[in-house]
């Protein structure tokens, strides 16, 4: 039932709205609407009953382990949302004065400086609102640095075939076409293709290292060799920064600019689709072209209680003149950064690699186990890095069940399924990532979850493909949902 | 270990099960040349009771002060059930709902959003959400000028947002799109007819027709929304969508038909226009006023809407209802053949996710107050805003700035330096409001100020007596 078919005619919380309608005469008749917004009318109960009601029918962290490949679906901790959400912090007014908000301030400004040291970066800007705005940023301050020194022949950003589906897309938004290479048999990149690719049209490479395969690309120092020499720079796609974190950094690697999915790697929620905060760390030649605004410290005549006599204010376009500019109208999603603040601070610097260890360890074993229930995995000849691929094509063969199949029968049995189909490049691919927070229990579970499910296809397939069960809904019919679209509700 | 639940004899099992001595031989593909050095400007960890104490000495040096700013960003009451819901770990810690049959509160949540949107803004459908308002207004100009396909050129007035002409600029610039600046009528501070009708006749793929406008002065939306079909121009439509409880929705501005180059030609989507013949194309804005908190800037979320015939053209996500296999009506995501995941370079965006959370709190924040508070509130902020301009004009030497009628902001004229002024009323505890002068320096000593619902008589009292001492 919608909330709209719970609605009651003159229902209203009288708690929640002014006592008295307020004269608006002042506006001219013809700017004013005549017919009233389909909006509900019901009692504050009737309205937290239904989305409390709502909220049941989700798989969600806090329920279910969700070994989403890609995803970094780890714990959130609780002191993280509590503590952004401070009252002193939600009051605050974007364009109120720096000096009302050093306490906000200083909280982004350490950030900063802790993205940048377990980036290995010379400059951080945390203004994009999501990994693809961070991509973005990235790619527009590359686009930047070859027009600041008059190259314009570089037309082409190299992505291979392995990337996530943002970054092709992004590059055509920031004016650039997209070359792509293959990968070879081991999951690396094929550095003959990049070879043949490179030239004077070149201008950069978009990389996820560990990659979507789950593998650590072993030769990142001659693919960065190949890229720069052609004049190339090296975009790092963060989206598995979890699988290293304080074990090697971007910066070192040879990266001139990087984002991060400060929603996977540093456990903001993910609030069913975002907001997500998509910070970018940048080398030293790309400094100049930072989005804005940035945090910027300054010794203070006032000592403060968390500066020690510093003060902290915005940089804007005064002082980055060559800024590739504002993507947001404010400050990106501010509240996500506070959140993601408070939760480097609780693992601190020993707890940044213990973050890397225990997500490979987890996908390890996971791997391991899986393998040894019959499962195929796609790339058994490597490490897996957080998270690694289980090919279904053997089961789809024996059984007809289907990556798909397996994820739906998952769902029955408690669990979220894994990333199905992507990447693309491995058959009936499903692409697991169980992260640190799970425990040796959870993945046991899981992998008797799995199990069964494999008895299953080969006992009774037309079962398992008919699931799930025990959702609120059995499979949905997507074609009708695109050919007859039924995007806003109307009253009968 | 926080966070991590591992027992050494976990990890030995683990390990063993494996195959590796320790879990550092599981990072041995990578070259021992890259491994970092320690980490030196992380520090040590904290438990929760020190972080919480570190954020609370940080909290209370921020100490909220009297607020009369508006500019893009508006305090408003929001009901205490609107956040606990939103927090619940069910809804704060899902995914993006991919896999519908275990997400269908986050669909069903959504789709009663788009309902919503799309009613408030007279439109035909919604999507899910984008990230904010100024990248949404970037987001509605890209999908005009694939829409459009003859014209890469915007009008875009400059009574929007400068912040948001900023983003938009940010946004646009390396896809060959050009931002045409129009100006506004200095007595009424709206668009400049006369300078609008300069570009009549020439190619132009959209108008940009903000109402309230960033004056808080409101625009004849009518008669803009007329003249962007008359030259073959989109309208997209920039509002705040509280005011859209009081105002005309975007999708009844004007009399005249669509310009004819919307997609799909003459064939298809003629029936689709006919059911909906007048109106803005494009509806955008900015969600904060539905139920997120100011915080600083963020997070808050951007809406768009538009007519049927351009749904295809719309970045983002989009919610569909169908039924599943047993016939029972069910929600799930849908037109996923716009997106990134599935068409990588030819994507309508490379946006990936959506404000989720925020457009919860939007949904639970408008079924609480609905349509009665809805309207309220928006009436309350009017009439506020209404009297602090009459009593602050009363302070000699303050005039108030253009004279057409305005929603919940004014333009106030300072007989001194507005940002001297405002550092004076801020030492009276009042935030004055948003200086104009770095923004439109022909103003003068301008300001823009903003008293919502969540103003008494007494605080607009007290900003008054502010305003005179700063002016002492």
């Amino acid at each position: 039932m919608l909330i709209f078919e719970r609605s009651h005619p003159g229902r209203r919380n009288a708690a929640q709205s002014p006592a008295h309608i307020a004269d608006v005469t002042g506006i001219p008749a013809h700017l004013l609407r005549k017919e009233a917004p389909l909006l509900p009318e019901a009692s504050e109960m009737d309205v937290v009953r239904h989305y409390t009601r709502l909220s049941q029918k989700n798989f969600s962290i806090d329920t279910n382990f969700y070994p989403l490949g890609s995803c970094t679906m780890k714990y959130n901790p609780r002191a993280c949302n509590s503590l952004a959400m401070l009252p002193n912090f939600l009051a605050r007014h974007p364009f109120a004065p720096d000096s009302t908000g050093q306490g906000f301030l200083a909280c982004l400004y350490d950030l900063q400086e802790i993205l940048k040291d377990v980036t290995g970066m010379a400059g951080v800007s945390l203004t994009p609102m999501a990994g693809a705005q961070g991509e973005f940023a990235g790619i527009a301050m590359i686009r930047a640095y070859h027009d600041a020194r008059g190259d314009k022949a570089r037309s082409e950003i190299i992505v291979p075939d392995a990337a996530h589906g943002t970054n092709p897309a992004t590059a055509v938004m920031c004016g650039y076409t997209v070359k792509e290479i293959p990968t070879d048999a081991n999951g690396d990149v094929d550095l003959t293709a990049l070879r043949a690719a490179v030239g004077p049209q070149t201008a950069g490479l978009m990389l996820t290292n560990p990659s979507t395969l789950g593998v650590f690309e072993k030769r990142i120092t001659d693919i960065k060799n190949i890229v720069n020499e052609a004049g190339g720079l090296l975009y790092y796609d963060g989206a598995n920064l979890n699988a290293i974190l304080g074990k090697v950094k971007p910066g070192d690697m040879g990266f001139d600019v990087i984002h991060m999915n400060l929603h996977k790697t540093f456990s903001t929620p993910h609030g069913g689709g975002g907001p997500g905060a998509g910070a970018v760390g940048v080398a030293k030649r790309l400094l100049p072209f930072m989005p804005i605004p940035l945090v910027g410290k300054e010794p203070s005549p006032q000592p403060s209680p968390s500066g020690r006599g510093s003060s902290y204010r915005w940089l804007t376009e005064q002082d980055l003149p060559q800024s590739i500019g504002r993507l947001s109208g404010f400050m990106g999603n501010a509240g996500v950064l506070l959140r993601a603040y408070v939760y480097a601070r609780m693992l601190g610097a020993e707890g940044m690699h213990r973050v890397a260890d225990f997500a490979t360890l987890n996908a390890n074993y996971l791997m391991a186990e899986l393998q040894k229930a019959g499962f195929t995995v796609a790339f058994p000849q490597r490490r897996a890095s957080h998270e690694f691929i289980v090919s279904a094509k053997e089961l789809k063969d024996a059984t007809g069940v289907s990556a798909m199949d397996i994820a739906k029968r998952l769902l029955d049995k408690g669990f979220h399924a894994p990333t199905t189909y992507f990447p693309m490049l491995v058959a009936e691919c499903l692409l697991i990532e169980p992260t640190e927070t799970e425990s040796k229990e959870v993945l046991d579970s899981f992998v008797a979850a799995m199990k069964e499910i494999r008895e299953e296809a080969f006992a009774d397939a037309a079962m398992v493909k008919g699931a799930p069960y025990t959702q609120p809904v059995r499979r949905l019919d997507d074609v009708k949902a695109a050919r007859e679209l039924d995007l806003v509700w109307k009253a009968a | 270990m926080p966070f991590i639940p591992h027992s050494e004899t976990d990890i030995r099992e683990m390990l063993a099960s494996i195959g590796a001595a320790n879990i550092d031989a599981l990072f041995d593909e990578i070259p021992p040349a890259l491994r970092s050095g320690k980490l030196t400007q992380v520090p040590a960890g904290m438990n929760e009771m020190q972080v919480t104490r570190l954020m609370g000495e940080r909290a209370a040096q921020d100490a909220p002060l009297l607020n009369f700013i508006g500019a893009g960003a508006y305090e408003h009451h929001i009901p205490s059930a609107v956040w606990q819901i939103v927090t619940r770990g069910e809804f704060y810690t899902a995914y993006t709902p991919y896999q519908a049959e275990a997400s269908q509160g986050t669909l069903q949540v959504l789709y009663e959003y788009q309902t919503m949107m799309a009613s408030l803004t007279g439109m035909d459908v919604s999507n899910a959400s984008l990230y904010d308002g100024a990248s949404g207004l970037a987001e509605a100009i890209l999908m005009a000028v694939r829409a459009h396909k003859t014209s890469r050129k915007v009008l875009l007035p400059a009574t929007v947002s400068p912040i948001y002409r900023s983003v938009a600029h940010s946004i646009v610039r390396m896809q060959d799109i050009e931002l045409i600046d129009i100006p506004f009528d200095a007595a009424s501070g709206t668009i400049d007819m006369k300078a609008l009708q300069q570009h009549a006749g020439s190619d132009i793929a959209a108008l940009v027709i903000p109402q309230p406008n960033f004056f808080g002065a409101l625009e004849d939306v009518d008669a803009l929304t007329d003249w962007a079909h008359a030259n073959n121009a989109l309208a997209i439509a920039l509002v705040n969508p509280l005011t859209l409880a009081l105002l005309k929705a975007p999708g009844n501005w004007g009399s005249l038909p669509h310009p004819n180059p919307l997609p799909g030609g003459e064939g298809a989507n003629a029936a689709l226009r006919a059911q909906s013949p007048s109106g803005a194309d494009i509806a955008v804005g900015d969600g904060q006023p539905l139920g997120s908190p100011l915080s600083s800037g963020g997070p808050y979320f951007g809406f768009m809407c538009c007519k049927q015939a351009l749904v295809r053209q719309m970045p983002g996500r989009i919610i569909g209802r169908t039924v599943d296999l047993e016939g029972k009506p069910g929600f799930t995501l849908t037109l996923q053949a716009r997106e990134q995941h599935i068409r990588r370079a030819k994507a309508t965006s490379n946006i990936c996710s959506n404000q989720g959370l925020m457009v919860t709190a939007a949904t639970v924040h408008m079924a609480l107050l609905g349509r009665d508070g809805l309207r309220r509130v928006a009436a309350a902020s009017h009439a506020n805003t209404a009297q602090l301009s009459v009593q602050a004009a009363g302070v000699h030497g303050v005039k108030r700035l253009f004279n057409s009628p305005h929603f919940h902001e004014v333009v106030l004229h300072l007989p001194k330096p507005s940002a001297e002024v405002l550092a004076k009323m801020q030492e009276q505890g009042v935030l004055g409001g948003f200086d104009l002068q770095p923004h439109y320096p022909q103003l003068g000593n301008a300001i823009l100020v903003c008293a919502t619902e969540t103003k008494t008589s007494d605080d607009i009292e007290k900003y008054v007596a502010a305003l005179r001492h700063a002016l002492n």
